[in-house]
């Protein structure tokens, strides 16, 4: 065989790899969300959204589940997207290089991969006990906040560092300051980048459970929070309990759940790939 | 020559990047409503140069300076110079168009719009004022909304040039404005340029040692860190006093 043949067949060979390795994810995906839906449609109904919490299987409903799942996802948005987008503008644009801001940095990126178990008793500890605000809300979204806090500086510095410098220097040769660079400029051409970063990382905050339960979010929650002081309860705490269950009704009701969950994280997806793809059809540079 | 015949003067100025000297001893008085090209070799010290009267060296983390530069008289190097206030006085124009990612009419607006002016009627009426300076207006006209960066390099560029005019400076900075550009667009800027000296200072660098002739009434020539010769356009090109702008201009280096 010649060279060129054997290259021929290592490059086939590759792309097989590559195709099974592709393949391979997807297929595991696709067979459990068949088997979820399998499981679970039948159960979804607007009595499954709109019905309390109940011992028996065919009367319990999502509906402090959701709504609590809602509050958490607008309450941590509210604390973590200015909070991340300020840090994260910051250490881009303001934060000289020196042994402190690389020490900052690369603690910001080890605290992305930080367990989230450890960030629930960071916030028992900090939000529930310290700051006296309990099992309420308040604390859960804090808590949660804290936690994709870290994804969303790492994205708003990238998007950040993608806008070209010559931009900056347009406007500064045109008088303006550093604050109104950042405003005009340099925050609406990387919107795009970072609202995909902040969507990516409340749909991950939206299925997290641990940090949760250890901050005192309870299954069974009789109610709807009327305020951020409430208890709560959430969709993946709702799912683990029903799984937790003996009796099979539970296990379907845990199905039903998990396909509305897969709904919101899915569409949040969506708008994330949705807003990359108007911002970067609207700037190229 | 007293002070006031002289729009900008730099004083043995050296600048510095770390411990990189890249500008060395450098006086040069620049005349108002003249056009002075910086020419020489790549690395030279001319954009260097080019970028100390507007202070946008200050961006380049290593960089450090001696010396004075005035404009009008006054030390921009004071530490009591507003920087901000500075540049809507000087514009700058880059070497490679760097429209904002807006519409035409915004690009020309953003001078105005930070120094907080909100009168709409004074700032369309400056925008068009601008345009038509810059000889863009009658290719925009009819669509302002436009995106900036749907233009061609050309306009791109006479869009910059109109961004900087809209507040109404009196130096222009042009820093190799045409070399990313095709002849036709850049014999447009370069007649821009002749008409705009009447109303404005302007500094050029280039590498292009035609457009210097073309375009300049004195040329100020840079190598390795130092201003070798200045003199006005005509006496550089034809009868230089050194022998290494006599072997620059002649084309024996560079």
């Amino acid at each position: 065989m010649t060279r060129g043949q054997i290259n021929k067949i290592k490059d086939k060979g590759f792309g097989l790899i590559g195709l099974i390795a592709t393949l391979s994810g997807l297929i595991i995906l696709g067979f459990f969300i068949g088997q979820i839906l399998h499981e679970g449609l039948n159960r979804l109904d607007m009595d499954f959204l709109k019905d309390l919490p109940s011992r028996r299987p065919e009367r319990a409903g999502i509906y402090t589940a959701w709504i609590g799942t809602l509050w958490v996802l607008v309450m941590t948005t509210l604390f973590a997207f200015p909070l991340g987008v300020a840090a994260g503008v910051y250490l881009e644009e303001y934060a000289k290089k020196s042994k402190l801001s690389s020490l900052l940095e690369i603690n910001i990126s080890n605290l992305a991969g930080v367990p989230s178990i450890i960030y629930g008793l960071l916030g028992l500890e900090i939000f529930g006990r310290v700051m006296q605000l309990g099992n309420s809300l308040l604390a859960g979204s804090l808590t949660l906040a804290l936690l994709i806090l870290p994804i969303i500086i790492v994205a708003t510095r990238e998007a950040v560092r993608a806008v070209p410098n010559s931009l900056r220097m347009a406007s500064y040769g045109l008088g303006a300051s550093k604050w109104q660079t950042i405003w005009h400029q340099i925050l609406p051409a990387s919107m795009g980048g970072i609202f995909t970063g902040v969507i990516l990382a409340i749909s991950r905050a939206v299925g997290e459970t641990a940090p949760l339960i250890v901050v005192g979010a309870l299954a069974y929650v009789p109610f709807i929070p009327s305020g951020p002081m409430d208890e709560f309860t959430v969709l993946p705490i709702q799912i683990f309990n029903w799984i937790s269950r003996p009796q099979h009704g539970f296990a379907i009701n845990a199905a039903a759940a998990i396909i509305i969950l897969l709904g919101i994280t899915f569409i949040m997806n969506g708008i994330a790939v949705y807003l990359r793809n108007r911002w970067q059809k609207k700037i190229n540079w | 020559m007293s002070q006031t015949v002289h729009k900008i003067q730099s004083k043995n100025v050296d600048v510095f990047y770390g411990d990189n000297k890249a500008l060395s001893n450098i006086n040069l008085d620049i005349v108002p409503n003249t056009v002075t090209a910086l020419i020489g070799p790549s690395g030279c010290g001319k954009s260097t140069f080019l970028r100390l009267l507007n202070r946008m060296n200050d961006y380049i983390d290593t960089f450090s300076m001696n010396g004075e530069i005035f404009i009008d008289g006054k030390n921009i190097y004071n530490q009591k110079t507003q920087v901000e206030e500075l540049r809507t006085n000087i514009g700058m124009v880059f070497q490679k168009p760097n429209p904002f990612p807006k519409s035409i009419f915004e690009n020309v607006a953003y001078g105005l719009k930070i120094q907080g002016v909100k009168d709409k009627k004074l700032i369309a009426k400056r925008v068009e004022t601008a345009l038509k300076q810059s000889a863009l207006w009658d290719e925009v006209k009819d669509d302002l909304k436009k995106p900036a960066l749907s233009l061609s390099g050309g306009q791109q560029q006479r869009l910059c040039i109109a961004r900087a005019l809209a507040i109404d400076p009196e130096v222009i900075l042009m820093d190799e404005p045409t070399s990313a550009l095709d002849p036709i667009s850049t014999a447009k800027i370069e007649d821009l340029i002749f008409e705009l000296k009447e109303k404005y200072t302007i500094v050029i660098v280039t590498h292009n040692m035609q457009q210097a002739g073309r375009v300049s009434d004195y040329t100020a020539f840079f190598y390795m860190g130092e201003l070798i010769e200045f003199d006005e356009t005509t006496n550089i090109f034809t009868n230089p006093k050194e022998e290494k702008t006599q072997n620059y201009i002649t084309g024996r280096f560079g």
